[in-house]
């Protein structure tokens, strides 16, 4: 099995409005060394490990749906697990 | 003319649209539940809003997916009218039939209120029965209308007229003062205010009753005095 942890983030060119929110929060809490604060989602998928073509499909996967390529940025990272 | 209003799971304006279109518009109109594979038998295509799979993910990403919307695509090929309101809208953008996309709205807020928009360009199908330059109240409820799409997008909007209404007093944050839009051929209109919810003065406004006028109206001219 593959476990595949995918990031998706807001374009940098987007405003992120719960992020300045959280922003504002951390600096009123005296954590004024905090510049910048982006929000994003984390999604685990669980994938057989005979899939064809791992990389192609997880990146179709994203585009067409776990993410919105107008307004997000994604990335992904491949852990082999061994099932139980 | 026979209107489809599409209903997905988690879709709460369809009540409200079929209201409109059928009891103060005076049209043929019929629900059309998300699993339905043929709409040839429809005029026009009206994508309700609410939470279509309870907005997860994001905002009209699940129902993008939806059998109907095969249907939709090919609908809007055929030169149909197809109207997108609120999460109507944000399926719109998702299913890559109207350019864009949607984020929180700029306040973080859930925003419902009448707003005023104006009537950018009444040389389409959706607003002939407006003056040019109009301004209607027509009432917005929504936490994701913050409408974004990038410069060149924009300017390609601008300058083909793309851009229906706009809002006097931005609620949200959307680039442009953005309220609704338009494709490329003409016949899909995606906005965030609710036109079916101002089709009678009981309401509050009935400013909205125009935009389904301007739909049967151009439909009329090229259906039914042609033939």
């Amino acid at each position: 099995m593959y476990k595949v942890k995918v990031f998706v983030t807001l374009k940098e060119s987007v405003l992120d409005p719960q992020g300045t929110a959280v922003k504002g929060s951390l600096h009123r809490m005296e954590y004024s060394e905090v510049q910048d604060v982006r929000i994003g989602k984390y999604l685990e998928l669980t994938i057989d490990k005979n899939v064809e073509n791992l990389d192609k499909s997880v990146r179709e996967m994203c585009e067409k749906l776990l993410s919105n390529p107008v307004i997000e940025d994604y990335r992904y990272e491949v852990e082999e697990v061994v099932a139980q | 003319m026979k209107f489809a209003v599409i209903v997905f799971p988690g879709s709460n304006c369809d009540v409200d649209m079929l209201h409109a279109v059928k009891d103060e518009l005076g049209a043929e109109a019929e629900y059309v539940w998300h699993d339905e594979s043929n709409l040839d038998r429809f005029d026009g295509i009206l994508l309700p809003g609410g939470f279509s799979y309870g907005d997860y993910l994001r905002t009209g990403a699940i129902a993008q997916f939806s059998n109907v919307m095969d249907e939709v695509k090919k609908a809007a090929e055929a030169g149909k009218p197809v109207l997108g309101v609120c999460n109507g809208f944000q399926i719109l953008l998702e299913t890559g039939l109207l350019p864009g996309a949607m984020r929180r709205n700029k306040s973080l807020k859930f925003i419902c209120k009448p707003e005023t928009l104006q009537v950018v360009n009444a040389e389409t199908m959706f607003s002939s029965a407006y003056e040019q330059g109009e301004e209607i109240t027509i009432p917005i409820a929504h936490g994701e209308g913050n409408y974004y799409c990038d410069e060149d997008t924009l300017k390609q909007l601008e300058e083909e007229k793309r851009i229906i209404f706009r809002y006097k007093n931005n609620p949200n944050g959307s680039i442009s003062d953005i309220a609704g839009i338009l494709n490329e051929k003409g016949n899909v209109l995606g906005m965030m205010p609710h036109p079916e919810r101002a089709v009678s003065d009981l309401l509050g406004s009935a400013d909205g009753l125009k935009l389904f006028q301007s739909i049967v109206k151009s439909w009329r001219e090229n259906h039914v005095l042609s033939s």
